[in-house]
C-alpha cells in the first residue's frame, strides 16, 4: 500500500520547509549585502544574489532528481562516490587555483568548484555503509580504525589545502561515531583538550618572572601545575577507588597527564609556528593585546554590525555596515552579520531557532529509522550541519576564531549550496523509503 | 548507556550551543550600546559647513576685512595604508613642505585616529594650492578642504580690527560651541562682535563607506542644518582718512584718533608702527608674531587705546573750564607768572585765562588749581587739600578722563585721574597738601590719559560741554547701530565757560606767537592745543589735539608722535593734514605733507 504513495507524500515536509526558508532568507540577505548603496537589481544574473538565485534553482532541480533516485543507488555507489571525491581532493592540491593562500578551488572560467563541499556527503555515506554492514559495530577495533580512516583522509587532505574549517567539519563526524558506540570518553577527552588548549594560549601569551631564570612565558608554570596535579592524582586516586581498578585508573591518569602536557606544548609551539595573521586571530579571540590595530578588524566590525542592530534591526537593505563594505566576506562567511544588523535580535534569534529546529528534526529523523545505514547517514548529516553552524555563527559572534566556512543554505556560493543539497536530500530520500525498503 | 539514548546527549549539545548563541546575541544587541556607538562612529561622518564670516566695512561700505579661499590638507592614515602607503618624499616635494615636518604631522595624524582625517597643513593660499592640487590624487589618504581665511584688504586699522585665529584650549572649554580647529576673533572688533560676525555652522551627517567616502545623507538629512551666514559689521571708520593717517605715521611711533564730535563715531584710529592682520593669519603666523614681539617699536601695541601719556598742557583747558564754573576766576582774572613756584616759558607776566592757555602759563594754572583745592575752608591744610581734591577729581572724570568712556572700545585703558584714595595710599592719610600734588595742576604727575581720551576731550570742546561715548560701529547686519552705543554724557560745565577757552584754542593755531600755527588749514578755522610730554631722558612726545571747523565742528582729533619734540613741530602739522583730508577730501599743503612723510623715528637727526 505504502509503495503506491508518491515521494511527495512520504517526504519530510518540515525539514524541506526549513531548508526552503533558510535559502530564501539567505538569498535576501545576500542581496542586501551585495547591493551596497544602490537599489537591488533582483534579476541581474551577474550579481552575487543573481548567481545565488540561479544556484538555488539548479539545486532545486538537483533536489528533485535526488528525491527520485532509489536510495539503494546511494548505498551501492558510496564507495565509488568516496573514491572519486578523495581523488578530487588530491587533484585540487595539485591543479587547484590558489585563492587567499589556499588551494581549495577548481577554476573553470568564471565558475569555481570547491571539491571539499562534495566530499562531506560522500564521507557520511561511506561511514554509513561501513557501519551498517553485518555486525559493523564500533566495538571491534578494525571497524573503529576503518571509520577513523574514512573521516581522517578527507580531513587530512583539506588540512593540506589548508582549509582548517572543513577539517574541523570532518572532525565533527565524531558525533556520528559516538552515537554508533564510540566511547563517550572521547567527547570528554575532546572537551578537556579544548580547555587545555585555551589555557595554553592564554598562559602562552603572558610573561612571568620566575626565580633564577627570569622572565619567561607563563606556559611553563602551566606545565608545572599539570605535573603537580598529575602526581597528586597518581598518589591519591588509587587509595580511594576499588582496588581491582587501580591499575586502570593509574594508567588513565598517567596518559591524561602526558597527553595534557604534550597538547599544551604542541599548542604553544604550534601557535609560534602559525603565520602572524592567524596567530593574531587566535589571540584576538581571547581578548589578548595584539599590537597590530587591524588584527581584530574583521571580528570587531562583525560584532559592531550585529550589535548595532539592536532589538529589531535597521530594516532590510538599511544597514550601513552591510551596505558600505565594513564587514569583509559579507555575503559568504559573514552573512550572519547582515541578519544581525538589518533584522536585529529578533531576526537573529529566528535564524538560530531555524537551525536548531532543523538539526533536532534531522536528529529525530535519524532515530526513527529501521535502517542502520539511514540512521548513521542521518547522524553524519547532523554532525556536518552542526559543525558549520557552530563554527560559522560562533566566529561571527566572536566566540570562535575566524575560520572561513559557510553557513548552510544561507551563505552565497554554489559549491556549498550544492553540497548541502546533496547531503540533506539524499537523507530525505532515504527517510521517505523507511517503511518500504528493508535493509 | 543504551546507544539510542545518546541522541539526547547530541541533542543537548545542539540546544546548549544555540542557547549560548542567543545569550551572546542578548549581550551584543540588547546590552550596553557600546557596539552601537562604535558602529555609528565608523559609519557616520559629520560634515561641518562653516558659515561665511561677516565682513567688516568702513562707513561708506568699503571693505576692511573679507574672506578669501584657502585650503587645508587632511590625511587619513588608514586609507593610505589600505592603498599601500604614502610616498612621503614625493608628497613633501609636491606640497613644498619640509619632509621632516611632514613626517611629524603624519605621525600625529596616526596617533589621533587612523580611520579619520586630521589636518596636516593649514591655510594654503589659493594660488599655492592651485599649483599642486592636480597632483594630489597620487597620494592616497590625502584630501583637501576649503577653508576661507580672513584677509585685510588694504592692511589698514589692524589694531582696531584685531586678530582672528585658531581657538585655543580656553575657547574650547568655554561652552560656546567652538570645536578643535575652529577660528574665532581673539581681539579688537573681531572679538567684540564675534557673536554677530560668526554666524551659525551648518551640519551635514553622512553615511560613509569603508574608505570613509561620503555615500548618502544619514536619515535623509533629518539631522542636518544649514549654515547661517555671519552679519556684516559696518564700522564708523573713514577708510580714506584712516589710510592717510597710517601713511602720515609711517616710520614713526605714535597714534592718531579722530572722532566725529556730533555723534561720537570714531573716524580714524591709527597706531604706529602698524602691521597687516594678514601677517597674523595663515601658516607664517608663528614667525611674524615672534618677530613683532621682539621689535622694540612694539608694532603689536595698540597705542590709541593702550598707551597712556601725561596730558601735559592740554590739561590746562579743563582746569580753566572748571575754575570758571567753580567761580574761582573770571575770564578777566589775571595771575602773576611767578616762576619761583613753578617753571614757565616764553615772555609773559600777567596773563588772563585766554592768554594763559595760549602761552601755556604754568604758574597761572598752579594758582587756579590751588584756589579750587587749597580753599582754606578747613584749618588743617591736609584736611583742606583732601576736601578740595575730593571735589575736584569727579569733575575731571566727567570729561571722561580716568574712565572707560562707556566701554564701547575694545581694550581701552582708563588712564588715571588721581583722587584722595590714591594720595592717601601714596603718602598716607593727612600726610599731603596741595603743595605735595601741585604738578597735576599743569597735567603732569599722576594724570594719565590715552590718545582716545584726548580725542574725546577735543570732542567735548567742539560740542561745548558734552560728548557721545566714542564707538566704532555704525551698523550690524543691516539692523542699524546697536542702541547702547549712543549715550550722551554731560560734563556739567556751563557752556558759556567754553567761549574763552575756545577763543584761546583758535589763537594757539592762528596767532603769530601761537604754538600750533602749523595746524592751520587753508580756509578753515581750526581750534587746537599743543602738548609736550616728558619721556624720561628721551626727546619729548609731540602732542596735539584739535577740532574743526570752529563752528559746527565735524572732526575732533588727537595726535601723538613719540619722541618727536614739541607739540607744534610734528603733531600739529599732522593734525592739520588729517583735518584737511577729512573736511576737503584732499590735501593742498603738499610741502607740509612731504615734510611729514620724510620724517622717521628717531627724530633727533632731523
Amino acid at each position: 500500500m505504502r509503495r503506491t504513495q508518491s515521494i511527495g507524500q512520504r517526504i519530510d515536509w518540515l525539514t524541506l520547509s526549513i531548508i526552503g526558508i533558510l535559502m530564501l532568507i539567505g538569498w535576501l540577505n545576500v542581496a542586501s549585502a551585495t547591493a551596497g548603496a544602490s537599489p537591488v537589481d533582483w534579476f541581474d544574473w551577474g550579481s552575487k544574489q543573481g548567481k545565488q538565485l540561479i544556484w538555488i534553482l539548479i539545486c532545486s532541480v538537483l533536489a528533485i532528481v535526488i528525491l527520485n533516485i532509489e536510495g539503494e543507488f546511494f548505498i551501492r555507489t558510496s564507495i565509488l562516490h568516496y573514491v572519486i571525491n578523495v581523488a578530487l581532493l588530491l587533484a585540487v592540491l595539485v591543479i587547484g587555483k590558489k585563492v587567499g593562500g589556499a588551494r581549495s578551488w577548481f577554476g573553470f572560467g568564471s565558475i569555481s568548484i570547491q571539491p571539499s563541499e562534495f566530499a562531506k556527503p560522500s564521507a557520511a555515506l561511506l561511514l554509513a555503509w561501513l557501519l551498517s554492514r553485518g555486525d559493523g559495530k564500533l566495538r571491534n577495533m578494525k571497524t573503529l580504525l576503518q571509520s577513523l580512516a574514512i573521516v581522517g583522509i578527507p580531513a587530512a587532505l583539506t588540512l593540506l589545502q589548508p582549509d582548517a574549517g572543513t577539517t574541523l567539519v570532518f572532525g565533527g563526524l565524531i558525533f556520528a561515531l559516538y552515537r554508533e558506540g564510540l566511547s563517550g570518553n572521547v567527547l570528554i577527552a575532546g572537551f578537556c583538550a579544548l580547555l587545555v588548549t585555551i589555557a595554553s594560549i592564554l598562559t602562552g601569551a603572558s610573561m612571568l618572572d620566575y626565580p633564577l631564570i627570569g622572565s619567561q612565558s607563563a606556559v611553563g608554570l602551566l606545565w608545572m601545575i599539570f605535573v603537580t596535579v598529575g602526581l597528586l592524582v597518581w598518589q591519591l586516586i588509587p587509595n580511594m577507588v576499588v582496588p581491582r581498578n587501580r591499575k586502570r585508573v593509574k594508567r588513565t591518569a598517567l596518559i591524561s597527564l602526558a597527553a595534557s602536557i604534550l597538547l599544551s606544548a604542541g599548542v604553544h609551539t604550534g601557535l609560534e609556528q602559525l603565520p602572524r595573521h592567524q596567530r593574531e586571530r587566535v589571540q584576538v579571540l581571547f581578548g589578548l593585546d595584539v599590537s597590530n590595530p587591524d588584527a581584530d578588524y574583521n571580528i570587531r566590525h562583525a560584532k559592531a554590525a550585529i550589535g548595532s542592530g539592536g532589538l529589531s534591526g535597521k530594516g532590510f537593505l538599511n544597514g550601513p555596515m552591510t551596505a558600505y563594505g565594513f564587514v569583509p566576506e559579507q555575503e559568504t562567511d559573514f552573512i550572519f552579520c547582515t541578519v544581525g544588523e538589518e533584522w536585529g535580535f529578533l531576526g537573529s534569534v529566528v535564524v538560530i531557532l531555524l537551525f536548531t529546529v532543523l538539526l533536532l528534526r534531522i536528529l529525530a529523523l535519524a532515530e526513527r529509522q529501521r535502517s542502520d545505514f539511514t540512521r548513521v547517514y542521518a547522524y553524519g548529516v547532523v554532525s556536518i550541519l552542526f559543525m558549520h553552524y557552530l563554527i560559522n555563527v560562533g566566529m561571527v559572534l566572536g566566540l570562535a576564531p575566524v575560520i572561513g566556512i559557510p553557513l548552510p543554505f544561507f551563505s552565497a556560493g554554489g559549491s556549498s549550496l550544492m553540497g548541502f543539497t546533496l547531503l540533506v536530500f539524499i537523507l530525505l530520500r532515504l527517510d521517505a523509503e523507511r517503511f518500504s525498503v528493508l535493509r | 548507556m543504551n546507544l539510542r539514548e545518546r541522541q539526547w546527549v547530541i541533542g543537548g549539545i545542539i540546544l546548549l550551543i544555540s542557547l549560548i548563541f542567543i545569550g551572546r546575541l542578548v549581550q551584543l544587541q540588547l546590552g550596553p550600546s557600546a557596539w552601537k556607538d562604535y558602529a555609528a562612529r565608523i559609519t557616520e561622518e559629520r560634515e561641518i559647513i562653516d558659515p561665511a564670516r561677516g565682513l567688516i566695512l568702513d562707513r561708506s561700505g568699503q571693505i576692511l576685512l573679507t574672506n578669501i579661499p584657502s585650503y587645508d590638507l587632511l590625511f587619513t592614515p588608514r586609507q593610505a595604508r589600505l592603498a599601500g602607503g604614502l610616498d612621503t618624499l614625493g608628497f613633501s616635494q609636491t606640497i613644498g613642505l619640509d619632509a621632516e615636518r611632514l613626517i611629524q604631522e603624519l605621525a600625529r595624524a596616526d596617533a589621533y585616529a587612523s580611520y579619520r582625517p586630521s589636518t596636516i597643513l593649514k591655510q594654503i593660499p589659493n594660488e599655492e594650492y592651485a599649483q599642486f592640487s592636480g597632483e594630489l590624487w597620487r597620494f592616497p589618504g590625502v584630501q583637501s578642504k576649503r577653508r576661507p581665511i580672513r584677509t585685510n584688504t588694504g592692511g589698514y586699522a589692524s589694531h582696531l580690527l584685531g586678530e582672528y585665529r585658531e581657538t585655543d584650549r580656553e575657547d574650547l572649554e568655554s561652552q560656546q560651541g567652538y570645536h578643535l580647529g575652529d577660528y574665532k576673533g581673539k581681539s579688537g572688533l573681531e572679538l567684540q562682535w564675534e557673536g554677530r560676525l560668526r554666524g551659525k555652522r551648518g551640519l551635514k551627517y553622512h553615511l560613509v563607506d569603508v574608505r570613509n567616502d561620503f555615500r548618502e545623507p544619514l536619515s535623509n538629512g533629518a539631522f542636518d542644518s544649514l549654515p547661517v551666514e555671519g552679519e556684516n559689521v559696518t564700522t564708523t571708520l573713514d577708510l580714506d582718512l584712516q589710510a592717510y593717517g597710517e601713511q602720515l605715521m609711517g616710520n614713526k611711533r605714535g597714534a592718531i584718533v579722530a572722532i566725529d564730535p556730533s555723534t561720537g563715531e570714531v573716524l580714524a584710529m591709527v597706531s604706529a608702527p602698524s602691521y597687516s592682520t594678514d601677517f597674523l593669519s595663515g601658516k607664517n603666523r608663528g614667525t611674524h608674531y615672534a618677530e613683532m614681539l621682539k621689535d622694540p617699536a612694539k608694532p603689536l601695541f595698540n597705542r590709541t587705546m593702550r598707551a597712556t601719556y601725561r596730558p601735559g598742557s592740554i590739561f590746562k583747558m579743563i582746569q580753566g573750564l572748571i575754575a570758571l564754573d567753580e567761580g574761582v576766576i573770571t575770564t578777566d582774572s589775571r595771575i602773576f607768572c611767578n616762576r619761583e613756584i613753578i617753571g614757565c616759558h616764553g615772555n609773559h607776566s600777567l596773563d588772563n585765562l585766554e592768554q594763559a592757555i595760549v602761552h601755556s602759563c604754568n604758574p597761572y594754572f598752579h594758582e587756579v588749581m590751588k584756589r579750587m583745592v587749597q580753599t582754606g575752608k578747613s584749618n588743617n591744610i591736609f584736611q583742606d587739600a583732601s576736601d578740595g581734591l575730593a571735589r575736584w577729581s569727579p569733575r575731571i572724570k566727567q570729561f571722561g578722563l580716568g574712565t572707560d568712556l562707556g566701554g564701547h572700545l575694545p581694550g581701552l585703558r582708563s588712564g588715571s585721574v588721581p583722587d584722595t584714595t590714591l594720595y592717601n595710599r601714596m603718602y598716607g592719610d593727612k600726610r599731603w597738601a596741595y603743595s605735595t600734588i601741585y604738578s597735576i595742576s599743569i597735567g603732569e604727575g599722576e594724570l594719565l590719559t590715552t590718545p582716545v581720551h584726548m580725542a574725546n576731550l577735543a570732542s567735548i570742546m567742539a560740542n561745548r560741554g558734552w560728548f557721545i561715548t566714542p564707538h566704532t560701529v555704525l551698523d550690524i547686519g543691516g539692523k542699524g547701530k546697536p542702541a547702547s552705543l549712543d549715550s550722551l554724557v554731560q560734563t556739567g560745565v556751563n557752556p558759556s565757560a567754553f567761549a574763552p577757552i575756545i577763543q584761546a584754542m583758535q589763537e594757539v593755531v592762528e596767532s603769530a606767537e601761537g604754538t600750533g600755527i602749523q595746524a592751520q588749514v587753508p580756509g578753515i578755522t581750526v581750534c587746537g592745543k599743543t602738548g609736550t610730554v616728558q619721556d624720561g631722558d628721551r626727546e619729548t612726545h609731540s602732542v596735539f589735539m584739535a577740532f574743526a571747523p570752529k563752528d559746527n565742528p565735524r572732526i575732533a582729533l588727537s595726535v601723538y608722535v613719540e619722541n618727536a619734540g614739541s607739540g607744534g613741530d610734528w603733531a600739529a602739522p599732522i593734525a592739520s593734514l588729517m583735518m584737511e583730508q577729512f573736511l576737503n577730501g584732499s590735501v593742498t599743503q603738499k610741502e607740509k605733507e612731504q615734510r611729514i612723510l620724510r620724517a622717521t623715528y628717531p627724530f633727533s637727526e632731523q
